[in-house]
């Protein structure tokens, strides 16, 4: 249970080595929390990835993750919470990128890139949200992406996917509106992290850090969406509405 | 499912609203989930005691045509769902009341029995559970138990100040007071530091019934601690002024105004410092004797609808802590530590406890327990609750659970070193854990979970 400040026991990051999965988790650290756990495709690396978090009190639990099998996304959420008791915050931090250069017309790739980045994390989702909705409390923080909100043609399989997760995952809040349950979406620009190493930094460009505290913020002050950084906001509704021809101009030079 | 949270509004959970069938209690079990009930009063317990995620709230009756005086033994029997308000309203005009009230009237005797509430005259009458002679009880089977002290005395102590966690008590027989007015005889005296209110009332709580001092916390240097201490009894007929006389069991408390919802946060540094000034400043340095009605001597903040709306909409934390006696020092360091943090708020109450009784769970204990409002929203009030904490579990001092809002199951064991005691009691009387609340599953009351190298 969150105490009387928004504070944490437990929580659940999923895609457990990521950079900024790991950073929002480690901001919401206090000495009220219990327990963290990772779960991840590779549980080694998961193991190694949670050691910087290991604190006197604190168990760092580390699970094995399918996020492409949704058929397991259900027990998953059972046997961290059998193991655990409540979830006070889930991270969905489950995602990959590549240009579309990189896919260079291959459908196979595209579709595998589409479900790493929408179809399992949806699933996930939902999978969460039911369960924060049966404990009556608890908060889904998902990352998604500036890059979903006005799709840009050198991210179009990345930025249509995270478009689908961020619209779905605002739905799936409406949907816990007076469930003790909520969605908290995570929309960053540019972050410097592993998934993006070797990119040139794009305008705003932001770290993992940065990302946590504003998660924090938003979490503390109830907020449903949190742009970072908060200026990407007001860049986007202008982008959002400009015209074809201008946008395409923006987009190949960003 | 209902969005559901304590008085201090801080964060809330989702459960099931029920309503009891007194006669068919057992229902309120039928179909139950793996989430747990748990009874639900008045929602006046500050942090997340009255709350159940995702489970089922039990609501009782306020049926208070259903209590029941026995004017020779001084007891009433009443279903637990009935307000200490309506006790009041019905029984004061004859004569009698409760044997002890928190500094509201709208809890239940429930709730009451749960929190194994204490007063003003706990130094002299203990909490609530030193007045309860018998339970009637549900247990998790929908099975029902009259429970006295002597029946089965495990399960009784565990279940005074056991927060609802023991079974669903339907009705309570407690002793009553004899009055003969609705009024108080009180004596206000205002103490210039912390040293000197401790000495006033080392020396002279046992001169009366009831006694408890305000503090301003935001007073620093040599005025740390400044308090205006009140105390009195029970008013016999011959104090009041003729007018009283022709009705001197008159009880009509009245309702000045309601807080309106949506207000931000209006309890800031200026605003509460000012009152505190006016407070100190209004008070006599000494007067003896005055008239007060029950409900402005016991509840002054009933008479405002909503109050804690004050504090906008992160709500606050109510703490209340215990230093044992000999732990003055302690208590200095405390108060020294919110003064100088001007996170406090108004009214912080000071009150010097008496004996304590065997409930494992049971707060009140021979010491000194001071009760502050914090706002829950200001960027250091966590780290300051922390550090008051360690000051406090670090002379084997505690926190009362009906405020607790933010302690950790370590910090609980550390309070109350009789929790194991308290546990098997609790896997006895219901092993499959069907009584629940955010608090047992924040504090780890029950069901806990391993800790590592713990």
């Amino acid at each position: 249970m969150r105490n009387a400040f928004g504070e944490p026991q437990t929580m659940l990051l999923l895609g457990g080595t990521s950079d900024i999965g790991l950073a929002i988790v480690e901001a919401l650290l206090t000495p009220a929390a219990r327990a963290v756990v990772l779960a991840c495709r590779d549980v080694e690396a998961g193991r190694a990835a949670g050691q910087h978090l290991q604190r006197p009190g604190l168990e760092v639990d580390v699970v094995e993750l399918q996020a492409e099998q949704p058929l397991t996304h259900a027990a998953l959420m059972a046997q961290v919470s059998e193991r655990h008791g409540d979830l006070d915050v889930i991270v969905m931090a489950v995602g990959a990128l590549a240009d579309t250069a990189t896919i260079a017309g291959d459908p196979a790739m595209a579709a595998m890139l589409f479900a790493a980045n929408a179809t399992g994390p949806v699933a996930l989702s939902v999978a969460a949200a039911s369960r924060l909705r049966h404990q009556g409390h608890g908060r889904l923080v998902v990352l998604s992406s500036v890059a979903g909100e006005r799709v840009r043609a050198s991210l179009a399989v990345y930025g249509g996917a995270k478009a689908g997760l961020d619209a779905t995952v605002r739905a799936l809040d409406d949907d816990l509106v007076g469930t003790g349950a909520s969605v908290l979406v995570v929309r960053p620009g540019f972050v410097r992290t592993r998934m993006t190493a070797g990119l040139p930094d794009a305008p705003f460009a932001t770290t993992p850090d940065a990302v946590a505290r504003a998660t924090v913020a938003a979490l503390r002050q109830g907020r449903r969406v949190v742009w970072v950084p908060g200026v990407l906001r007001y860049v986007f509704t202008v982008l959002r509405h400009l015209p074809t021809p201008v946008w395409r101009r923006i987009a190949a030079r960003a | 499912m209902a969005l559901l949270s304590g008085w201090g509004r801080t964060p809330a959970s989702a459960g099931d609203e029920m309503a009891v069938d007194a006669s068919r209690p057992a229902e309120a079990l039928s179909g139950l989930g793996d989430r747990g009930a748990l009874a639900r009063g008045l929602g006046r317990s500050y942090g997340d005691a009255a709350q159940n995620a995702g489970g089922r709230l039990l609501r009782l009756p306020d049926d208070v045509e259903g209590a029941v005086l026995d004017e020779a033994a001084g007891t009433l029997r009443c279903p637990a769902g009935v307000s200490l308000d309506a006790v009041m309203r019905r029984f004061v005009p004859r004569g009698w009341f409760v044997p002890v009230t928190p500094g509201t009237r709208y809890v239940t005797v429930g709730g009451a029995v749960a929190s194994d509430i204490h007063g003003k005259n706990h130094h002299a009458d203990g909490s609530f559970g030193h007045h309860l002679r018998r339970l009637r009880i549900m247990d998790a089977d929908g099975r029902q138990h009259e429970l006295t002290p002597e029946v089965d005395p495990a399960w009784w102590w565990a279940t005074i100040g056991g927060m609802g966690l023991t079974g669903l008590v339907l009705d309570a027989e407690f002793s009553m007071i004899p009055v003969t007015t609705s009024r108080c005889v009180v004596d206000t005296e205002r103490a210039g530091d912390l040293d000197d209110v401790i000495a006033r009332m080392a020396e002279g709580d046992h001169r009366y019934r009831y006694s408890v001092a305000w503090i301003d916390l935001l007073a620093t240097g040599r005025r740390l601690g400044r308090s205006v201490l009140t105390r009195g009894d029970h008013a016999t007929v011959e104090h009041l002024p003729p007018a009283q006389r022709r009705d001197p069991l008159a009880f009509a408390p009245r309702h000045l105004a309601s807080v309106p919802p949506g207000l931000p946060n209006v309890l800031n540094r200026a605003s509460v410092a000012a009152f505190n000034e006016m407070w100190f400043r209004r008070a006599p340095r000494l007067r003896q004797g005055e008239v007060q009605s029950l409900s402005s001597f016991f509840h002054p903040l009933d008479a405002v609808g909503h109050w804690n709306r004050l504090y906008g909409r992160r709500g606050f934390l109510q703490y209340q802590l215990l230093v044992p006696f000999g732990e003055e020092t302690t208590l200095r360091q405390v108060v020294e530590q919110l003064a100088e943090s001007g996170a406090a708020s108004f009214l912080a109450v000071l009150k010097r406890f008496g004996e304590a009784n065997p409930g494992p769970l049971s707060f009140p204990r021979p010491g000194w327990t001071l009760t502050i409002d914090l706002p829950a929203g200001a960027p250091a009030v966590a780290a300051l609750v922390r550090r008051l904490d360690e000051l406090v579990l670090g002379v084997g001092g505690r926190h009362y659970l009906a405020k607790d809002a933010h302690l950790t199951p370590a910090d609980l064991r550390s309070g109350y070193p009789r929790l194991d005691e308290w546990q098997a009691v609790r896997h006895r009387v219901d092993p499959r854990g069907v009584w629940m609340s955010d608090l047992a599953r924040r504090l780890e009351l029950v069901a806990p979970h391993p800790v590592p190298g713990g």
